[in-house]
């Protein structure tokens, strides 16, 4: 983390060049380069990643974005794009050579149809309010990352982003159904429509969770659904992890698609607890949240179900929300864990790996003979429906040797997940923080192709350079260098 | 199994080197879509089977030659199905020619398509190489989701080895209503119902008769019946087989038959023919001897697409035109998995 990025010096001379040319066609309060205008774009969600990009270009129209990605591209200028700034990956990390392409202004909601249930809004349109705009009709949006109140509709496309409700409703690739934007040469893209597919390769599908590296995108279509007419909540205590994690299984087996299923260890919710008072069952080593909506004939029907198998599965306690408050305040301790967390360390790091729910006790099991290894504390949230691990791990930055041990610790959980069959990432992306684990993930061949897709878009590699899939120069040197059966993966490159 | 692996990439490197087009092909009853074939056929049925299913990770992985009735039996025991009720169109379908037309059945407009329920994939490229991208779970954002733009590549990418998917459990109840409407009456009751809470899992209209089907908890699907009115019909199951697998009447005439995808609101496009619309009003099959540019200009007026589906002519191209930049994405995008370009030529897009 902290001192993976090396400090870079901004090129005075290039900078004012870059400033020149983009002052051209952007008002002077939308080019931004003196210090202290650019410092609070040095960082997203992942804070411990920080630099001072070269200049910050905040476009208001289709046309200025256009513009400034034309003029980088003649310039041959790197391109850095940020929604909120929210994302956890430090996707939208600048670049001491770049631009930071802020889309922050780009926050209008441009058409509602409530007839054919979809909404065309520009990027920086806060998730949440998207749904806020559509309440009046009866439908909301149905993504909902933990940082929906803050976090933007590009970010989210940018990323893919997840939320509480996915086994049920999706990712962000389920629910957009249109983005527009442009290449890093200006050039117009529209991928997808206002139909259900659209013709050719589906492009749709590659841009979204592409972390800024093949287009800008300045316009999204979202499908937007019918709310439900209830929603409960069921919360169940656990003796044990395990147990907790059949539970899950059980619940599922049972041919029960819950709305939302969330698991919580007894540290994670010892520390809400105190935040929030959720009324959480602080002697239970878990607990399970797992939500039916519906009409109310159907919420009955599977809250009676739901109680059935987890009481066989062996739950020690059982409340069901009450009404619509209770609901929320049950919830409001799963959506704080990370603020929480935040009140009892000085500082967290939060892994976001997805493995097959089957493993979860081994997965547990295994980051609990890490806590011993490294000397460092992990309450565990989880997606447990969707099997998204978000394990934090609570560390004090200013002591270099606790940063070190939590990153070791983050690259040998990591390396499980994809060991049991998951994967490094979930919905948080993989940004600059877990591009090492990327050599892992995946085989020479396949980070080949991923950059020729890169290749197809952005030639001249310049959108978003560095993020999301590491160099094989990268691979080779990465210093957990695997040796799979006495071979190294990346044989023919030359090892420094 | 690695030996029928081995044979198909063996016949790639070959096919490569000599710059000599190939088809992948399962059971050929999907060989009527897209553009003329080329290319000799490459036979995946040898590589067939399940590879992994663990029923409570609502996940399935198999091989592409698995005959894809045999896929839905295995997960009917458990209670489970294909939620995107993919066509077979014949008895031989399998899971890769499903995966690789991207086509969904009735249930579409509610549950999702093909595409969303890919998780991951492995491809045999142009190269002869095998490539493994996404995997057996539902999150994952490592990577670019090379796995989605598989589902409708219709083998021009590469063969398609094995798929995840998710699964989901079948609905606990499920009833047929009948309704009558004329069209716009019907496309405007769609469009609010699907705007309602309500358990309408296919909906089918042709000839002033609404076909709805409700899927559910069964106390759900009670209340939406009285709800929505209209009367059950007792062959409910056999109407949506028989639209899913175009062996309606509806399918048979002579004419060329046109796929239609619109936005659910499109107001009636009045095109001469006969027309049978599913998906709540955004899948529209009409059959027509109506010139090819006046259909496809009408569906890109409503703001779609018009695909020729099944025609003995498919001069005009079964897919509509792409916009240049989209085109031209969609021509690197081939190069970087089929460079030599011997993959399905011209099935897609004339030129590529």
């Amino acid at each position: 983390m902290g001192e993976a990025v090396p400090v870079a010096r901004i090129d005075a001379v290039r900078q004012r060049e870059v400033v020149r040319r983009l002052r051209e066609f952007l008002p002077a309060h939308a080019v931004l380069f003196e210090d202290e205008d650019t410092r609070p774009y040095e960082c997203d969600g992942l804070t411990a990643y920080r630099r001072a990009p070269m200049v910050v270009a905040l476009p208001e129209t289709d046309e200025q974005v256009r513009r400034v990605l034309q003029t980088c591209s003649a310039l041959g200028v790197p391109v850095v794009p940020r929604g909120a700034g929210t994302g956890l990956s430090g996707g939208a990390l600048p670049l001491a050579d770049g631009v930071l392409l802020s889309m922050a202004k780009f926050m209008r909601a441009l058409r509602v149809d409530p007839v054919a249930r979809l909404a065309v809004v520009q990027p920086g349109v806060r998730n949440a309010a998207i749904s806020d705009l559509v309440a009046a009709f009866g439908l909301y949006y149905a993504p909902d990352p933990s940082s929906q109140i803050a976090c933007s509709i590009g970010g989210n496309v940018a990323e893919n982003s997840g939320g509480v409700h996915c086994l049920k409703y999706g990712l962000t690739v389920h629910n957009v159904m249109r983005v527009r934007g442009y290449t890093i040469d200006g050039e117009p893209v529209d991928f997808g429509g206002e139909a259900l597919d659209a013709p050719g390769y589906d492009l749709l599908a590659l841009a979204i969770g592409s972390e800024g590296l093949l287009v800008v995108i300045t316009e999204v279509t979202v499908k937007l659904l019918p709310k439900p007419q209830l929603a409960r909540v069921v919360m169940a205590s656990f003796g044990d992890v395990e147990t907790a994690g059949k539970a899950v299984a059980a619940v599922i087996a049972a041919g029960i698609v819950p709305a939302g299923l969330e698991m919580m260890d007894k540290p994670a919710t010892q520390a809400v607890e105190e935040f929030v008072r959720a009324g959480y069952d602080l002697e239970a080593a878990a607990i399970l949240l797992c939500e039916s909506d519906g009409t109310p004939e159907e919420v009955e029907e599977e809250i009676a179900r739901v109680k059935q198998v987890l009481s066989d599965a062996g739950a020690t306690r059982m409340t069901v929300s009450r009404d619509e408050a209770e609901r929320l305040r049950f919830w409001s301790g799963r959506k704080a864990a990370f603020p929480a967390v935040g009140r009892i360390s000085p500082d967290y790091y939060c892994m976001d790996g997805t493995i097959p729910r089957r493993r979860l006790g081994e997965v547990l099991h295994f980051i609990g003979e890490m806590e011993a290894k490294y000397g460092l504390r992990c309450p565990n949230v989880f997606h447990a429906g969707d099997g998204n691990l978000h394990p934090l791990i609570l560390f004090d930055a200013n002591d270099p040797g606790q940063l070190q041990r939590t990153e070791q610790f983050a690259r040998e959980v990591l390396e499980k997940c994809i060991e049991v069959g998951g994967t490094i990432t979930g919905e948080h992306g993989v940004g600059v923080e877990k591009i090492d684990q990327m050599c892992t993930q995946f085989g020479r061949e396949e980070l080949e192709t991923f950059h020729a897709i890169k290749h197809a878009f952005d030639p001249a590699g310049l959108l978003n350079p560095g993020k999301a899939v590491p160099t094989l120069a990268r691979c080779a040197e990465y210093r957990g260098m695997h040796v799979h059966g006495g071979q190294l993966p990346f044989p023919d490159l030359p090892r420094f | 199994m690695q030996a029928a692996l081995e044979a198909m990439a063996e016949r790639v490197r070959a096919a490569a080197q000599g710059a000599q087009p190939l088809r992948p092909r399962g059971g050929g009853s999907k060989d009527f879509y897209g553009n003329e074939l080329a290319g000799e056929p490459l036979d995946t049925r040898a590589y067939a089977g399940l590879v992994n299913y663990e029923p409570s990770e609502l996940v399935v992985t198999a091989r592409c030659g698995t005959p894809l009735a045999e896929l839905e039996r295995v997960l009917a025991a458990n209670a489970q199905m294909l939620a995107f009720e993919p066509p077979h169109f014949g008895p031989g379908a399998t899971l890769g020619g499903c995966v690789a037309a991207g086509l969904s059945g009735p249930r579409r407009a509610s549950a999702g398509a093909l595409r969303d329920f890919v998780l991951g994939a492995r491809l045999l490229d142009g190269r002869g190489r095998v490539l493994a991208f996404g995997g057996e779970v539902m999150k994952n954002v490592a990577g670019y989701d090379v796995s989605r733009l598989l589902a409708g590549s219709l083998g021009t990418l590469g063969v398609i080895l094995d798929v995840s998917l998710k699964v989901l459990p079948r609905p606990v109840a499920e009833t047929t209503l009948r309704l009558e409407a004329p069209q716009d009456k019907a496309l405007e009751w769609m469009n609010q119902w699907a705007g309602k809470p309500l358990p309408i899992s296919a909906t089918c209209y042709l000839n002033g008769e609404l076909s709805l089907r409700l899927s559910g908890a069964a106390a759900a699907v009670r209340s939406a019946r009285e709800t929505l009115g209209g009367e059950e019909i007792r062959d409910g199951e056999a109407l949506w087989s028989a639209v899913r697998e175009q062996t309606h009447p509806h399918f048979a005439p002579e004419a060329p038959l046109w796929r239609l995808s619109l936005p659910s609101n499109a107001p009636p496009l009045r095109l001469p023919g006969e027309e049978l619309i599913e998906w709540g009003g955004a899948l529209r099959w009409l059959s027509s001897a109506a010139e090819a540019r006046t259909i496809r200009a009408a569906a890109q007026r409503a703001g779609g697409h018009a695909t020729l589906f099944r025609a003995r002519d498919k001069s005009p191209g079964a897919f509509p035109p792409l916009a240049p930049a989209h085109m031209k994405l969609q021509r690197e995008l081939k190069a970087v998995f089929d460079p030599g370009r011997i993959f399905n030529p011209g099935r897609l897009y004339p030129d590529q």
